[in-house]
C-alpha cells in the first residue's frame, strides 16, 4: 500500500518536466540577451575606443626588461655585467621596402655588410613585428644624425638597450658562459615552462656555462608600461609604469687571479684544470683551454667567427674540464692503494719484487712496466713515489673487478658530480654489469688488471679527477663541487649562500690515508716522478702525475716520443692537493699530448698552488719545461 | 524504389534534417573563420575538413542506434571512464602541470572527455530506473555519481572540464525535477563555500580569477589574452572589418586565435551584425535540442536529450564569455567552430544522440 502512494502521476510528472524545459529556455535566452548586452557595450558604446587601440596601436602595453643579474668572482671582481647603447631598430612589418630602407640608412649611420648579413639572418629566425637591430652600438653623433633624419624613416627607431659584456674575454669563458638571442627552440622550451610571459620583450637567454644553468636567477622579472604611441608606432609618453625587478647578482667560488695564472701557465697549450677546496667544494679555478670570447656571441655570431671557432681542430669551444674524456692513468693509483690497504689486501710493509712485468697465473702474457727491467723491491710507498705498473697489475688482480668499482666509484670517478653548469659527461668506471650491458660480454681478468693502473675501460673527466682528489684531500669528506657561491636578491638585498654541508663523508681509517699522503708528498721530492716541479716548495705538496695512451702500442713495441706525431702524444695529467696535512686547495691537470705528467702538467700545480698559499705571482707567463730525464719518467 | 532513392532513405532515415542543417551552417562558419584565423593555411583548414568529415561519420553511427542501446551502455561506459579517472590520478602523464592524459600503450587517452558523456547518460539512466518512486535520496545518489568523477578531473587539475561536467550533471538534476528550494538552498551553501573552494584552487586558476576582474593586473600574462580580444572585439564595430581584415587577428596580437579565442577573429572581422547571427544560429540548433527534449519519450531520453543541449549552450556561453571578458579564461572551446577534432567528435557524439532519440519510434513506457 505504501509503494501505491508514492507512485506518481505521470501525467502531472510530464507537465512538471515541461516547466522545467520552459525555464531552461528562459535560462538561454537571458544569458545570450547577456552576451549580446556585453556585444553592445564593446562593439557600440566603446568602439571608438578599442578602435583607437587596435588601429594605431594607440596604447600599447610594452614590457620593460630587467636588467641581468651581474656575475663576480669570489673576491668581486666583475666577470659578467651589462652597459647601455643606442640600437638603431627596424619593425619590418612597419616597412615598406626593406632593401631600400637600408640603403638609405647607410646613407645616414654606418651600416656594415656585417651588419646587413646579421639582420638578413634575425630576419628570417623572428616575425614579423619584432624590432631588429640593423645596428649596434651607435655612437652619440651617429644618434644625433639619426634623430635629425627621423622623419624619413618609418618603422625605425632608436632605442637603448643593455648589453652583456664579459671583461675577462677569453678568461673564464667555459665557466661563465653567454647569453645570445632567443631562438625559436629557446621559445618552445620556454613556452612548455610557462616562463614565456616573463619573456615578453627579453631578446636574450643564457646559453652556456653559468649564464644559462642560473638563467632563472640572472633574467629577473618583467616589468611593464603602457605606452601611448604615434601613427609610425612611435612613442609619444609613458601613461604607466610597473617597474622591473633585476636578475639577481651571483658571486663564483671561482678566483679569478688564480684562473688567470692558470689559464696562463697552460700557453698555447691545450687541456684543462680544475681547482677545488676540499672543505667547501669551492670551485676555485675551473680552466678549459683552448677558450673563446663570449662576446663574439652575445649580438649573434658571424658566420665567419663561427666557422672560425667551430672547425677548428683545437675545438675551443669544448668544455674539456667539463666534458673531456680521459683515462686518468696512474693518477688512479692513490685510490687503488687505498682500496688495497682498506680492503686489507695490501700492507704498508707488502712488497714485491719487480721484474718489469706481470702475467696472470697459467697465461703467457705480459703486462709491462713502464720501466724496463722493473724497480726491484717496491712496497706501497715506493709504488706511488715511482709509479710502478707491475704493483698495480696484482693488486688489482687481487682485489678484482667489483671491489675496485665499489670502491673506487666511492670518489665519484664514473658518476656526475653535480656540478652546477650544464653538461657534465659521467665518464666511466667500468665493473662487470656495465661491460656485459655495454657490449654483451663477460669480464675477463685481463680487463682488471688494465684498470688498476687507470687505464683500459676508465675514462673520467678533469672535473671528476680534482672532485677524487678532493676527497682523498679531506680525508674523504665529498663536497659536491659548485662555481656559485653566493646569490644576492637584487629586490631585498638578501645573500643566499650557497650550501656547504658535505654530500657523504668516507670513513677510512686514517693510518692508511695518512700513507697515501705520506707517499704523495715523496712523489714532489728528489726520487719521485714529479721532483723537479716540486723543488724547494715551502709547503708539503702532495702530487700523483699520470700520462693517458691517445694510441694503443702493440705488444712488445716501444713509444718514443719523437717519433709520435704532436696530437698521438700522450696525455699529460697530474692531481696534487696542499698542504697535505690540512689541505686547501686539491686539483687536477690535464694537459692534452703534453706527454708526461711529471714534467708538463706538474709546473702548472705548482704555479696555481704557489699563487693560491703564498699569493706568489709566477715571472714570465707560461713555463715550458722540458723533458725530466732519467729517473723521474711516469 | 529505386537504388539510389534506397540508399538515400538509408542514410537520412535517423537523421534530424532540420539540426543537420544547422551544424552544418556553424561548421562552415567555422571554416571561414579558421581560414581567416590562420592567416590562409590551407593544411590546417584541410586538417579540420577532416576532423568534421569523421565526426559527422560518428554523428551518423550514433544516430542509427536505438536509444535502447545506447541506455545499455551508460553503466559500462560510466565504470570505465570512472577507472581510468582513478588510472589517470595514479599513473597519468603530466604535460604543462597537469595531470589529464593516460598512456595506455598504443595511444594516449583523456578520459575526462568520455566523462562528459558518460556522466548525464550514468544520471539519466539512474533516474530512468528509479522513476517510478522518485525520492530525495534518490537526488543524492544522482548528485554523488556527479561528484565522484568531478573530484577526480579537479585534481588533475582541468577547471574548464570540471565546468562542464557539472553543469552537464546539473542539467540532469534540474530537469529531474531537483525541488526548487534544494537548487536556491544549494546556491546558498555554494556561494557561502566559495572562500573554502578559493583555497583548494591552483595558484594560476586564482589568478585567472583574479585578473577577469581586473585583466591589466597581469598585462603580460594572464591577462593578456583578455586585453587583446577585447580590443579585437571592441574594434570590430557594428559590422565588423570584412573577412581576413582584422588587425588584431593578422598582425598576431591575438593568442590562441585557432582554438579558445577563435570568436574574438569571428567579432573583430564581422562586427555586432556577425555576432547576433552567429547568436541566432546557435539559437536555432539549442531549440531544435529543447523540441527534442520536450518530445522525448521516456525518463532516460528526455534527461539525456536536455542535458546534451544545456551542456552546448553552456560551452557556448563559457566560451564567448571569456573571450568578451566576463567570464575567467578556462580551457572551453568553442563548438564547432574551433579548430580540434576531440571536441568536434565529442559534441557532434552529442548530436548524433539527440538525432537517436528524435527519429527512432517513440516507446511509450507501460
Amino acid at each position: 500500500m505504501r509503494r501505491s502512494v508514492e507512485l506518481r502521476n505521470h501525467g502531472r510528472e510530464l507537465h512538471h518536466f515541461k516547466q522545467r524545459i520552459a525555464v531552461s529556455v528562459g535560462f538561454v535566452i537571458l544569458l545570450f540577451f547577456l552576451l549580446f548586452a556585453r556585444f553592445f557595450y564593446l562593439q557600440i558604446s566603446q568602439r571608438d575606443h578599442y578602435h583607437t587601440l587596435a588601429e594605431a596601436n594607440r596604447i600599447s602595453i610594452s614590457p620593460v626588461v630587467p636588467s641581468r643579474g651581474l656575475i663576480l668572482d669570489r673576491h668581486g671582481e666583475v666577470l659578467a655585467h651589462n652597459y647601455s647603447a643606442y640600437t638603431l631598430e627596424i619593425i619590418p612589418s612597419k616597412v615598406a621596402n626593406l632593401e631600400a630602407t637600408i640603403n638609405e640608412l647607410a646613407s645616414v649611420v654606418e651600416v656594415s655588410g656585417r651588419d646587413r648579413k646579421r639582420f638578413k639572418k634575425l630576419l628570417g629566425e623572428s616575425r614579423q613585428f619584432e624590432s631588429l637591430p640593423i645596428r649596434t652600438r651607435l655612437s652619440d653623433i651617429e644618434v644625433a644624425r639619426f634623430a635629425a633624419n627621423r622623419y624619413r624613416f618609418s618603422g625605425v627607431e632608436i632605442k637603448a638597450r643593455l648589453f652583456r659584456q664579459y671583461p675577462k674575454g677569453e678568461g673564464a669563458s667555459h665557466v661563465v658562459g653567454y647569453i645570445s638571442r632567443i631562438n625559436t627552440q629557446d621559445l618552445k622550451e620556454l613556452e612548455s615552462g610557462g616562463n614565456f610571459a616573463n619573456y615578453r620583450g627579453s631578446d636574450y637567454i643564457g646559453k652556456i656555462g653559468i649564464e644559462q644553468s642560473y638563467e632563472k636567477e640572472l633574467h629577473g622579472i618583467t616589468g611593464s608600461e603602457e605606452v601611448e604611441t604615434d601613427a609610425a608606432g612611435r612613442a609619444v609618453r609613458v601613461m604607466s609604469r610597473n617597474p622591473p625587478i633585476s636578475g639577481n647578482n651571483l658571486k663564483l667560488s671561482l678566483d679569478a687571479r688564480l684562473q688567470e695564472i692558470a689559464e696562463q701557465a697552460f700557453g698555447e697549450r691545450r687541456g684543462a684544470l680544475v681547482a677545488i677546496d676540499p672543505t667547501s667544494g669551492d670551485v676555485l679555478a675551473f680552466v678549459s683551454k683552448p677558450g673563446f670570447d663570449p662576446n663574439l656571441f652575445v649580438d649573434g655570431i658571424d658566420s665567419e667567427s663561427w666557422d672560425l671557432l667551430n672547425n677548428s681542430i683545437d675545438k675551443p669551444l669544448n668544455n674539456r674540464a667539463l666534458r673531456g674524456l680521459y683515462p686518468p692513468g696512474s693518477t688512479f693509483k692513490p685510490f687503488m692503494a687505498l682500496a688495497g690497504l682498506e680492503l686489507k689486501r695490501r700492507t704498508p710493509q707488502y712488497a714485491i719484487s719487480d721484474a718489469g712485468f706481470f702475467s696472470l697465473p697459467g697465461s703467457g702474457h705480459r703486462y709491462r712496466d713502464w720501466k724496463e727491467g722493473g724497480h726491484g723491491r717496491v712496497d706501497l710507498h715506493k709504488s706511488l713515489v715511482i709509479s710502478c705498473d707491475t704493483y698495480y697489475y696484482g693488486l688489482a688482480n687481487d682485489l678484482g673487478i667489483d671491489k675496485i668499482f665499489s670502491f673506487i666509484s666511492q670518489f665519484g670517478l664514473g658518476k656526475l658530480t653535480g656540478i652546477d653548469i650544464d653538461g657534465e659527461v659521467s665518464g666511466l668506471l667500468p665493473s662487470q654489469e656495465w661491460k656485459s650491458k655495454r657490449h654483451k660480454q663477460k669480464w675477463y681478468a685481463g680487463d682488471t688488471i688494465s684498470v688498476g693502473i687507470g687505464q683500459g675501460y676508465n675514462l673520467t673527466t678533469p672535473l671528476q679527477l680534482a672532485f677524487a682528489t678532493a676527497i682523498l684531500a679531506s680525508n674523504g669528506a665529498a663536497f659536491r663541487p659548485h662555481l656559485v657561491k653566493q646569490v644576492t636578491s637584487s629586490k631585498t638585498g638578501e645573500v643566499r649562500d650557497i650550501v656547504t654541508e658535505p654530500l657523504y663523508t668516507l670513513s677510512l681509517n686514517p693510518d692508511n690515508v695518512a700513507h697515501v699522503h705520506k707517499a704523495l708528498v715523496d712523489v714532489t721530492r728528489p726520487g719521485g716522478t714529479a721532483a723537479r716541479a716540486g723543488a724547494g716548495a715551502p709547503y708539503s705538496f702532495a702530487g700523483k702525475t699520470g700520462t693517458s695512451q691517445v694510441i694503443g702500442m702493440k705488444q712488445g713495441e716501444k713509444y718514443v716520443e719523437s717519433k709520435v706525431n704532436e696530437r698521438h702524444r700522450d696525455h699529460a695529467l697530474f692531481i696534487a692537493y696542499a698542504p697535505a696535512e690540512k689541505a686547501r686547495i686539491a686539483l687536477a691537470v690535464l694537459v692534452e699530448n703534453g706527454g708526461h705528467g711529471g714534467s708538463s702538467a706538474a709546473p702548472i700545480a705548482r704555479l696555481v698552488i704557489d699563487y693560491f698559499l703564498l699569493g706568489k705571482s709566477p715571472a714570465g707567463a707560461a713555463r715550458e719545461t722540458g723533458d725530466d730525464g732519467e729517473g723521474v719518467h711516469d | 524504389m529505386t537504388s539510389s532513392a534506397r540508399l538515400w532513405y538509408y542514410l537520412t532515415r535517423y537523421v534530424d534534417n532540420f539540426l543537420l542543417v544547422g551544424l552544418l551552417l556553424l561548421m562552415l562558419v567555422g571554416l571561414l573563420v579558421l581560414y581567416s584565423a590562420t592567416d590562409a593555411n590551407l593544411s590546417r583548414v584541410s586538417n579540420q575538413l577532416i576532423n568534421m568529415l569523421v565526426a559527422l561519420a560518428i554523428m551518423w553511427l550514433v544516430a542509427n542506434i536505438p536509444l535502447q542501446h545506447i541506455m545499455r551502455l551508460a553503466v559500462p561506459l560510466y565504470m570505465i571512464g570512472l577507472m581510468l579517472l582513478i588510472g589517470v590520478a595514479l599513473f597519468g602523464e603530466i604535460q604543462n602541470g597537469a595531470r589529464r592524459w593516460l598512456n595506455i600503450g598504443v595511444t594516449r587517452i583523456q578520459p575526462s572527455e568520455l566523462m562528459k558523456l558518460a556522466v548525464p547518460l550514468m544520471m539519466a539512466w539512474y533516474f530512468d530506473k528509479h522513476e517510478v518512486t522518485l525520492r530525495l535520496r534518490d537526488y543524492a545518489v544522482a548528485t554523488l555519481l556527479l561528484i565522484l568523477p568531478l573530484l577526480l578531473i579537479l585534481r588533475q587539475p582541468d577547471l574548464g572540464t570540471t565546468l562542464l561536467i557539472a553543469s552537464s550533471g546539473f542539467y540532469v538534476l534540474f530537469l529531474a525535477g531537483l525541488s526548487w528550494r534544494i537548487i536556491v538552498g544549494l546556491l546558498i551553501v555554494s556561494l557561502g563555500s566559495l572562500p573554502v573552494l578559493w583555497m583548494m584552487l591552483h595558484d594560476y586558476q586564482r589568478r585567472r580569477i583574479m585578473t577577469l576582474f581586473d585583466p591589466t593586473q597581469d598585462p603580460l600574462g594572464a591577462g593578456y589574452h583578455t586585453i587583446q580580444s577585447t580590443i579585437a572585439i571592441g574594434s570590430g564595430g557594428l559590422i565588423g572589418k570584412g573577412w581576413q581584415q582584422g588587425t588584431q587577428t593578422h598582425l598576431d596580437f591575438l593568442p590562441e586565435k585557432s582554438t579558445d579565442f577563435i570568436f574574438a577573429v569571428f567579432s573583430e572581422e564581422f562586427g555586432l551584425m556577425g555576432n547576433t547571427a552567429l547568436l541566432i544560429l546557435y539559437l536555432v540548433v539549442i531549440g531544435r535540442g529543447m523540441m527534442i527534449t520536450a518530445n522525448a519519450s521516456t525518463q532516460f531520453t528526455r534527461l539525456v536529450a536536455g542535458s546534451i543541449t544545456l551542456t552546448f549552450f553552456t560551452y557556448i556561453f563559457v566560451n564567448i564569455g571569456m573571450v568578451v571578458g566576463i567570464l575567467p579564461v578556462v580551457g572551453v572551446p568553442l563548438p564547432l567552430i574551433s579548430y580540434g577534432g576531440t571536441s568536434m567528435v565529442t559534441m557532434l557524439l552529442g548530436f548524433g544522440i539527440l538525432m537517436s532519440i528524435e527519429t527512432h519510434p517513440k516507446l511509450v513506457k507501460t
